[in-house]
């Protein structure tokens, strides 16, 4: 192994040098040793071809969706009545048209920003609403305890979907309610994972050592505990993402989530349903973009959890 | 008994759900007054535990239906209600009342089957589920023999050949299972199947020559047909539901492969199969007699599991296939805002949720000699 | 030849490949005979010990490989037996006894009908035959209520009790061989003597050969005839156990020394060195 530590160039190494750097069995500061074990992360994971695929996947979505005018060759909204239900490879129309004439590539492309805006958003609200009950209810244990993950349970009771359905009923349709429905539903796992972690983290002696220091519950919580939680809370995330996907699909598809003429991909098969025995694609092509999303995130998640949880086995 | 409702997490992270709450891995999951010894104070607190979530369950979809945003008068009247109509239906449905009152008669009218009035269909909430569960268990069902049938020696074969290509096709085959769309899988379905090859019968429970001959015993077509004789009527029931069926089996195969690999993975590095093939074991009764007695009870979980997820996989698959079920009732009161009916249809299907895991917790504690 | 060994192993090696691509040798050319004798093999963890009693057995499982010159067993190669024939030698001929019964038992399966199973994989008998046997050979083990036992789970079993029913269920078939994979070694120490009585009793009433495999070299040398000391994969020293302490190897100085004696104290044990070219 060379360990060699560049010398002259301790903190500031050049490119021949990053690799010896990141990979140094004695790292010289706290941020070099942070980098070397992300570095090491990033290798293992990468050298698993299905992973880098997944991840390759992912940034293909994140780039669509950053470039959307860039790349779509329509406008996704510009409905032309004399070209509709245009084949595949048609002129101008590498994935033909739909039922109005809109050319589904860019519909597709201009999706992905929608597809990218809700995983986004269920994954902000999601853990962070399961790590506030998951902490709580493992810190303060007794009655909050019991409480919560009553709360907890009554919410896995349901299957998602069908829960999601309710809520949407009770919201009215749209994106924002989609996002606020499948949160609310996506919520309890993370809640069992961080109670879980609390509960073996609020054992330890150095969280004792600290409560002597006379530390209060919520520096405790926010400083020690949360820290700690996030770990096994991105992986579950990441192979969450691809379920999101598909929840949010499945409402959109519903006619429940994002509301025409918005290119929503769950809603574009939904519209191409009428035609599917004759026009194939229209719902075709949205649904193989679902698809591939979804098994992007599915790739990186097994990978994320090889490298982060190599018990695979994250317990909640 | 926790290692096995670990595995069920790790591996697949579809199902996540364990409603009673037992399962839970850390040690002390179970709060204090749980651990409490006794038989019977255990079962007791197991019946207790089971009620307290379902009155959780009637919570949730009370506070969904009554207290959320919309004005549960005008979802009940529609927009253009008069005045004195706004007023009389506040007073009918006890909105005048608090909330925690307004609770306790929900759960009354919920404990005497009473889930109101569907506004589509003008007839009990109660009546109409009775009405289409059949359909949607019928599906499930068959959509988990598929599952199980397939699944189980797959993800047993995968565990075996480690490492080999019958390995790499069962992760393809769970990958792609987790990754599609169910709702987009059965169009394609339908495309290909009925609209190219013509192989199945089309959208529908039944081809329209076919409805209503046989009389409703059971509400099972497969079986109402054959208590009737009328072999003709059971084919074509068989055409119609073989491929919303076989799409919503592949979704639980992609599961229980999944599963089944990783619990016989587990049980393959354990000692005990060496200690059988020094005993001059043959490599297949390793397998299945040692290794696979193994993991039966577990199996029995994750299979339930996937069995109530198909619950939930039948809301859009019912939709494709213009399948008469709890899914596509759900669904359909849903477009129309009828509260009663979405709501009627969300409880039950929790209750088979939670029953569904209670059984399987059951089954768990008979059949596991670890569990007395 | 009119008396061959009941077991010749010759260069015998057992290699696995490395994740970084290199080969790792687990044993390194070994070669002992067995007799109708009680046979010690000691090491470190490690050391190959292990992986040299299921090598006998063919039981390595891949990736890791087995080359031997040969392992006959009476005469008979065994590498050169088909996987269906080498079925026949397990249990029969060959039997081993591991570690810790907690996990060498079948936890869902009773204990009778793990060591009925047993019998009846060699030998064509009733049921109601098997389970004469099976009982007898629990109260050859010395355990008190064979019918209770048979009925039972594992799990419901001490540790004790455990082993000694995993030695009846591995001699029930009268092999010639039993090769003891550390047998006491998860045992409370208050019952190691017990089971060790019981297997010596049972191996010497029927005339068969033990490789006995142990890191602790007091016990096995109290316990053995002859004894193989092993060092990363290779036998460093063969010496009759009654003769150990004119062993001249430092490798075998070096575990004598490290361990503390009654009529020798001694103020501080010597720490054991080792040197790499033991290994080459």
């Amino acid at each position: 192994m060379p360990n060699s530590v560049p010398n002259s160039v301790a903190d500031t190494p050049t490119s021949e040098t990053w690799r010896e750097w990141l990979n140094t069995d004695t790292p010289r500061s706290r941020f070099q040793a942070r980098m070397g074990a992300l570095w090491r992360g990033f290798t293992r994971m990468t050298s698993n071809k299905l992973t880098l695929f997944g991840m390759l996947i992912l940034v293909f979505l994140v780039l669509v969706a950053a470039f959307a005018p860039l790349l779509a060759p329509h406008d996704p909204y510009a409905q032309d009545l004399g070209k509709r239900l245009l084949p595949l490879f048609s002129d101008g129309h590498v994935f033909g048209t739909d039922s109005l004439g809109r050319d589904i590539l860019s519909r597709v492309i201009y999706g992905s920003r929608i597809t990218l805006y809700i995983v986004a958003l269920v994954a902000l609200i999601a853990p962070v609403a399961g790590l506030l009950v998951g902490t709580a209810s493992g810190y303060f244990g007794g009655v909050v305890d019991v409480v919560l993950m009553r709360v907890t349970d009554v919410f896995l009771a349901f299957p998602r979907l069908v829960l999601a359905l309710a809520f949407v009923a009770a919201l009215g349709a749209g994106i924002e309610n989609a996002v606020i429905a499948i949160s609310l539903t996506a919520w309890p796992p993370y809640a069992r994972i961080a109670r879980a972690e609390t509960l073996t983290i609020r054992q330890a002696d150095y969280i004792a050592a600290i409560r002597l220091q006379g530390a209060g519950a919520f520096h405790i919580i926010t400083k020690h505990i949360w820290p700690l939680c996030v770990s096994s809370l991105i992986v579950r995330v990441t192979l969450d993402m691809a379920g999101i996907i598909l929840a949010a699909a499945g409402l959109g598809f519903l006619g429940l989530g994002a509301q025409p003429p918005s290119p929503e991909w769950g809603a574009m098969i939904s519209e191409g349903r009428k035609f599917i025995l004759d026009h194939w694609w229209v719902a075709t092509i949205p649904g193989l973009a679902i698809f591939l999303v979804s098994l992007g995130f599915n790739l990186l998640g097994d990978g994320l959890r090889d490298v982060l949880d190599p018990k695979s086995s994250s317990d909640d | 008994m926790s290692d096995t409702t670990t595995d069920i997490e790790g591996g697949g992270q579809r199902l996540p759900f364990s409603p009673t709450g037992s399962p839970a891995g850390a040690p002390d999951a179970t709060p204090a007054w749980e651990r409490v010894g006794g038989i019977g104070l255990k079962i007791l607190t197991t019946i207790g535990s089971i009620a307290v979530t379902m009155v959780g369950l009637l919570f949730l979809t009370f506070i969904i239906g009554r207290v959320m945003p919309i004005d549960p008068i005008i979802a009940v009247l529609g927009e253009r209600a008069s005045g004195s109509a706004y007023e009389a239906m506040r007073l009918e449905m006890g909105l005048d009342k608090p909330i925690i009152v307004q609770f306790g008669y929900y759960l009354w009218d919920v404990m005497r089957g009473d889930f109101g009035v569907s506004r589509l269909t003008a007839r009990p909430v109660f009546d109409d589920i009775v009405r289409v569960f059949p359909a949607t268990f019928e599906l499930a069902t068959i959509g988990t023999i598929i599952g199980v049938v397939l699944g189980v020696p797959l993800g047993v074969l995968a565990a075996v050949k480690k490492g080999t290509w019958i390995d790499h096709v069962s992760r393809v085959v769970a990958l792609v299972g987790y990754s599609m769309p169910i709702f987009w899988l059965g169009l394609v379905g339908l495309l290909v199947f009925y609209g190219i090859l013509g192989w199945v019968g089309g959208p529908g429970r039944q081809g329209i020559f076919f409805v209503d001959i046989v009389p409703t015993v059971t509400g099972l077509i497969l079986i109402d047909s054959l208590i009737d004789g009328k072999i003709d009527v059971f084919w074509d029931a068989v055409s119609h539901i073989i491929l919303p069926a076989s799409i919503l089996g592949y979704f639980s195969l992609a599961y229980i492969s999944r599963m089944t690999r990783s619990f016989m993975l587990e049980q393959l590095s354990a000692e005990y199969i060496t200690t059988a093939r020094v005993k001059g074991m043959s490599e297949w009764a390793v397998v299945w007699r040692h290794a696979f007695g193994n993991i039966k009870v577990p199996l029995i979980t994750v299979i339930a599991l996937s069995y109530a997820g198909l619950l939930e996989g039948s809301v859009l698959t019912e939709i494709i296939f213009s399948w008469p079920g709890i899914g596509s009732y759900i669904t359909t009161a849903l477009l129309s805002a009828d509260m009663n009916a979405v709501l009627g249809g969300t409880v039950v299907v929790g209750l088979v949720f939670v029953l569904l895991n209670v059984f399987s917790d059951l089954l768990y504690k008979v059949f596991d000699p670890r569990a007395q | 030849m009119t008396d061959a060994p009941l077991l010749d192993v010759k260069g015998l090696n057992v290699t696995f490949p490395t994740r970084d691509g290199g080969i790792f040798h687990a044993v390194r050319d070994l070669g002992f005979t067995l007799g109708r004798e009680r046979l010690g093999i000691v090491g470190e963890s490690g050391s190959g010990k292990s992986m040299t009693g299921r090598a006998i057995l063919r039981l390595v499982r891949p990736p890791g490989k087995v080359i031997a010159d040969h392992i006959n067993l009476e005469g008979q190669n065994l590498l050169d037996l088909s996987e269906r024939d080498m079925r026949k030698v397990r249990g029969q001929r060959i039997s081993m006894v591991m570690q810790d019964p907690k996990f060498s038992l079948n936890p869902v399966m009773t204990v009778g009908n793990q060591i009925v199973e047993a019998y009846r994989l060699h030998a064509s008998v009733s049921k109601k035959q098997a389970k004469q046997k099976a009982l007898e050979m629990l109260e050859a083990v010395a355990i008190r209520d064979p019918e209770r036992v048979f009925r039972a789970y594992p799990h419901e079993m001490s540790g004790g009790m455990g082993q000694r029913i995993m030695i009846a269920m591995m001699l029930v078939p009268d092999p010639e061989i039993l090769i003891a994979d550390e047998p006491t070694s998860a045992l409370d120490v208050s019952v190691q003597g017990d089971v060790l009585r019981i297997m010596d009793k049972l191996v010497k009433e029927r005339g068969m050969g033990l490789i006995f495999i142990s890191h602790d070299l007091n016990l096995v040398s109290a316990f053995c005839d002859r004894i193989l000391i092993m060092y990363a994969g290779r036998v460093v020293e063969t010496c009759e156990a009654g003769k150990l302490h004119e062993a001249t190897h430092p490798y075998t100085r070096g575990l004598l020394n490290s361990l503390p004696r009654l009529d020798e104290p001694r103020e501080r044990l010597d720490v054991l060195q080792r040197d790499p070219s033991w290994s080459a």
